[in-house]
């Protein structure tokens, strides 16, 4: 009974604490660039909330769903890229600028969630990541200069409402962030208990068999595919916001790697595991770089020094150890072992029942 | 007509490229169900180790040869780099599909990582012979001879693959296996010794694109596995998971629209490839049900 209580207040806890965070003024050491309330620590956990919400963004689709899309990648910088683009080179006000990146959230997941979904298990893989590949080669191109290429686009702050701009008013794009990732938890939470959100778990464990029971499958999972999408772009207008524009290299297929890297390192299929991936891998990969710097690794013999140095390498590393021995991801730690398959096993289940059906 | 020549022979050379990357992959996938996503490592690998090769090999003074030789030691270093993540990574997650895929993806994150840790994100060339500098003289144009390289290397591991398949023990197991898997292995033959050997064949074609590509894009990076493997995949999709031939075709096609289309609308022929992805899925889902070798 307490147990329970305590799993309940836990989430409201960390809220509160996470909100009051701006307001106070000691920082943690080595940990943290500067006191928590400085902007330096408040952009970095601005853009780790974002990431969590992303991350769980992607969960959906992957962890729930059983859909492996290697394109997520395309929607988080079309939220980043369109909003940019809109204020800073078509000077539409902010307001008009999230209409049609909402509007373009909705739109380009249908379509390409419409095509590809023709197609499932590895060859869905294949073909959103070529897809996304697309997406990152028209901002390479740089049409009409609109996307910068490889500069990348500096937004217009003249078009940002005032309170998200400036050094010190971190702290507001701070609460954004973290109500952009609250709001993701809600949405997603609320989604995969509705009755969809049960057809789609259904699909994961055994798509046949949710086909012989008459449920149109692919419409399904193209609901699965925009919401998804539809979350992973407005955390690219957040982005957006916090970093003051867009970089080239969101559009990348690491970009949808490191998505996927979050969320089995935290735990696919659960809610709480992807928001811990990804606040936890963003943060590694931001202080190994700082560590990386550092006296004590650069004094290292070359044999070390060069791999400690690479935050990729390190974190590689750590995603194929953490699929052999920690399948089920951080948040299986302390879940303790419940009967039935878990996190990546069940997926198994899925993509085999895909590739008899081919 | 010039320039159509030119481009034919160019596009053909850089579908040679993405053939010996896709020909790896699809095999691979065909016979495990595996999507190899370090299969641009591999190319990496085979790339540098051809160039740090190179780089040592100064004894030789004739520059062909030392070509020859550091291209072998970059085959060489990708299949047993391929054997090893087998044997090594893959294996132990045997029919886990899924996992596989996020090993290889943890694997390629961290090669490439380390590459550039060791080497640099700075491209790096290698000295060719002469030949692979000049032209021919083909139908009034200039082709630059590596093209011919490109090509030629292509078809040789087209045929000897299809030779290899046709013609061999192995090949045959292979081929059984990747029509139905569970009936060989009821068979009492062990499919498994058959899954390191795709992987070595794969990585060694694998490495003969980063050595060629290093000659085709007149350098190597540590990012280009990752860009060839793209397009690898794209090839594979449309030419039909598991077929050998469906691969040449479609990387002759993809090669091909993808020079035609550049020259003629200024440089939309990467999109145009996806593009013609988009076309094939809709018009003939059906080409991604072909496991035939």
């Amino acid at each position: 009974m307490t147990r329970r209580v305590l799993r309940r207040l836990l989430p409201v806890a960390v809220l509160v604490v996470l909100a009051i965070l701006p307001k106070l003024g000691f920082g943690l050491g080595a940990l943290l660039p500067g006191t928590l309330s400085s902007p330096g620590t408040l952009q970095l956990l601005a853009v780790c909330l974002i990431f969590a919400g992303v991350a769980l963004s992607y969960d959906l689709l992957f962890g729930f769903t059983g859909l492996l899309s290697f394109g997520h990648a395309l929607y988080f910088a079309a939220g980043v890229y369109v909003s940019d683009v809109a204020i800073t080179k078509w000077q539409w006000s902010f307001w008009q600028a999230c209409l049609v990146t909402a509007a373009v959230g909705i739109v380009l997941p249908l379509v390409v969630g419409f095509i590809s979904l023709r197609t499932s298990g590895i060859a869905f893989a294949m073909v959103t990541l070529a897809f996304a590949q697309a997406g990152a080669i028209l901002v390479q191109k740089n049409p009409h200069s609109w996307t910068g290429g490889d500069e990348g686009l500096g937004y217009d702050y003249q078009q940002v409402p005032a309170a998200f701009v400036g050094v010190f008013n971190t702290r507001n794009l701070y609460w954004l962030a973290l109500g952009y990732a609250v709001a993701v938890v809600l949405v997603v939470a609320w989604a995969v208990r509705s009755s969809p959100g049960h057809v789609w778990q259904a699909i994961r464990e055994n798509e046949r068999r949710v086909e012989v029971l008459g449920l149109p499958t692919r419409r399904y999972k193209l609901l699965a595919f925009v919401l998804a999408s539809l979350l992973a772009t407005a955390g690219g207008v957040v982005y957006m916001l916090t970093v003051n524009g867009a970089d080239p290299s969101l559009t990348t297929p690491d970009f949808t790697l490191m998505l996927l890297v979050m969320v089995v390192l935290g735990g696919s299929g659960t809610l709480a595991g992807p928001v811990l991936g990804g606040a936890l891998y963003w943060y590694a990969d931001q202080r190994l770089i700082a560590v990386g710097g550092s006296h004590t690794i650069q004094s290292l013999p070359g044999v070390l020094r060069t791999p400690l140095s690479q935050p990729l390498f390190i974190l590689g590393t750590l995603f194929v150890l953490a699929v052999f021995f920690l399948p089920r991801g951080l948040a299986g730690i302390g879940a303790g072992e419940r009967p039935g398959l878990g996190g990546l096993r069940r997926l198994e289940a899925s993509l085999r029942g895909a590739r008899q059906g081919a | 007509m010039s320039t159509f020549v030119l481009l034919t022979i160019t596009g053909l050379g850089l579908g040679a490229m993405y053939f010996l990357v896709a020909s790896g992959l699809s095999l691979i996938y065909g016979l495990m169900g595996v999507l190899n996503f370090a299969h641009g490592a591999f190319l990496t690998v085979g790339a540098y180790a051809a160039w740090f090769a190179e780089s040592k090999l100064t004894g030789i003074s004739s520059v062909g040869l030392r070509f020859v030789v550091a291209a072998l030691v970059g085959l060489a270093a990708g299949g047993v780099f391929a054997g090893l993540v087998e044997l090594v990574l893959v294996r132990p997650l045997y029919l886990r599909h899924i996992e596989q895929v996020l090993v290889t993806v943890g694997l390629s994150l961290a090669t490439v990582a380390l590459v550039q840790g060791i080497w640099g994100s700075d491209s790096r060339t290698f000295a060719t012979p002469g030949w692979f500098a000049g032209t021919t003289d083909l139908a009034g144009t200039h082709i630059p001879n590596d093209r011919w390289l490109d090509i030629g290397a292509a078809l040789l591991v087209l045929g000897g693959m299809k030779a290899f398949l046709r013609y061999t023990r192995y090949g045959l197991v292979i081929r059984a296996g990747v029509e139905n898997r569970a009936m060989v292995t009821a068979l009492g033959i062990d499919v498994r010794r058959a899954f390191t050997l795709v992987f070595v064949i794969g990585g060694v074609a694998a490495a003969l694109a980063g050595v060629l590509s290093g000659v085709y894009f007149t350098s190597i990076t540590p990012g280009r596995g990752t860009s060839l493997l793209i397009f690898a995949f794209i090839v594979v999709v449309i030419g039909g998971l598991g077929s050998i031939t469906g691969s040449a075709v479609a990387s002759a096609v993809v090669g091909l629209s993808q020079q035609y289309v550049n020259y003629y609308s200024s440089g939309l022929g990467d999109l145009s490839v996806v593009l013609l992805l988009a076309l094939v899925l809709l018009a003939r889902p059906a080409t991604l049900a072909g496991r035939t070798a």
